[in-house]
């Protein structure tokens, strides 16, 4: 009697031993976790302005492993997505976001393509249109498919 | 409508080209920094040859003073220092060096062997400073305003051309 209740003791002590020592690390080991998935994001939205087809997240160079620390340094300090963004555009510029932010000077950058789609459709219909308002005989007769 | 199908095409061709022509002479290395027109970032570091002298900005308070920035690892740097020395000597305005991301002793060995143009460098080992300013491709040179405030920025090599036509007509023009 006396022996499996102290067991059962034993086995508590044990358990708010493990769970004392385990729980904490684990979460320390998720937030750790939380911070690079979210240092790993907020690098790949900047670019390296030393290869500069890579973002910070992707280059092996020094500047981006620099940068790279810098972000991890203010996310573990609990700042935001966009402090850090702001912390990087106040030193490099708007080169440095692969997303531009919307400003007169990046107006037409963001436009083009829509204005590019637009102009070729328009061109498309007038040429339909025009060619709709000629006469048949300017165009080759339809034949017939040749039946093996 | 006729003209048209000549003219339009070859409208677009010199359009294109014109374009391209513009953005192939461009340096896409060289990224307008948005430091210009703005206070220079506030430090306090020791310099290169004394450890134990911290230098701030307030320091270079009053006066146009170049901040350039190299490294003893830095080829480039090795390039345009001959150009340095030599402009240090005019003492036209003082230079300040920011040794970036270097060893003291490879630092000083560098200045030993090629000659100092600096009247002081700030020793930036871990290059917290550099990230300050922007710094991505060593050298890179700024001309800082007696209030403290960037007002022109070189990222590469100096060239005589630039110190001659951008940077002592800046410095010049706040002397008078």
């Amino acid at each position: 009697m006396t022996s499996s209740r102290s067991w059962a003791w034993a086995l508590r002590l044990m358990a708010w031993c493990v769970l004392g020592c385990v729980v904490p690390a684990q979460v320390a080991a998720e937030t750790r976790v939380d911070v690079e998935a979210r240092v790993q994001r907020i690098a790949s939205e900047l670019r390296c302005l030393v290869c500069q087809n890579q973002t910070v997240a992707d280059s092996q160079s020094g500047l981006a492993s620099d940068l790279r620390q810098e972000v991890r340094t203010m996310v573990s300090r609990g700042d935001s997505d966009d402090a850090v963004l702001a912390f990087m555009t106040s030193r490099y510029g708007d080169f440095v976001l692969y997303r531009p932010p919307w400003k007169a000077s990046t107006v037409l950058l963001w436009i083009a393509p829509a204005l590019l789609l637009l102009g070729g459709l328009l061109t498309l219909s007038l040429v339909l249109r025009r060619r709709a308002q000629l006469p048949d005989e300017l165009f080759d007769p339809d034949l017939e498919e040749p039946s093996a | 409508m006729k003209a048209m199908r000549f003219w339009l095409p070859l409208a677009m061709f010199v359009m294109v080209a014109t374009f391209l022509a513009v953005g192939l002479q461009r340096d896409p290395r060289e990224v307008p920094s948005p430091l210009i027109g703005k206070p220079a970032p506030d430090f306090a570091l020791t310099t290169l040859h004394e450890p134990d002298r911290v230098m701030r900005l307030a320091d270079m308070r009053g006066r146009y003073w170049l901040l350039n920035v190299w490294a003893s690892w830095c080829v480039a740097c090795r390039q345009e220092h001959p150009l340095l020395v030599a402009f240090a000597q005019t003492k036209a305005v003082p230079i300040i060096g920011l040794n970036y991301k270097d060893a003291r002793a490879a630092g000083i060995r560098w200045l030993a062997a090629l000659g100092n143009p600096y009247d002081a460098s700030l020793f930036d080992e871990v290059g917290r400073l550099g990230l300050d300013f922007g710094v991505y491709g060593v050298p890179e040179t700024f001309v800082i305003d007696p209030q403290g405030v960037v007002v022109f920025k070189h990222i590469g090599a100096l060239t005589n051309d630039v110190l001659q036509t951008k940077i002592l007509p800046l410095v010049k023009g706040g002397k008078e």
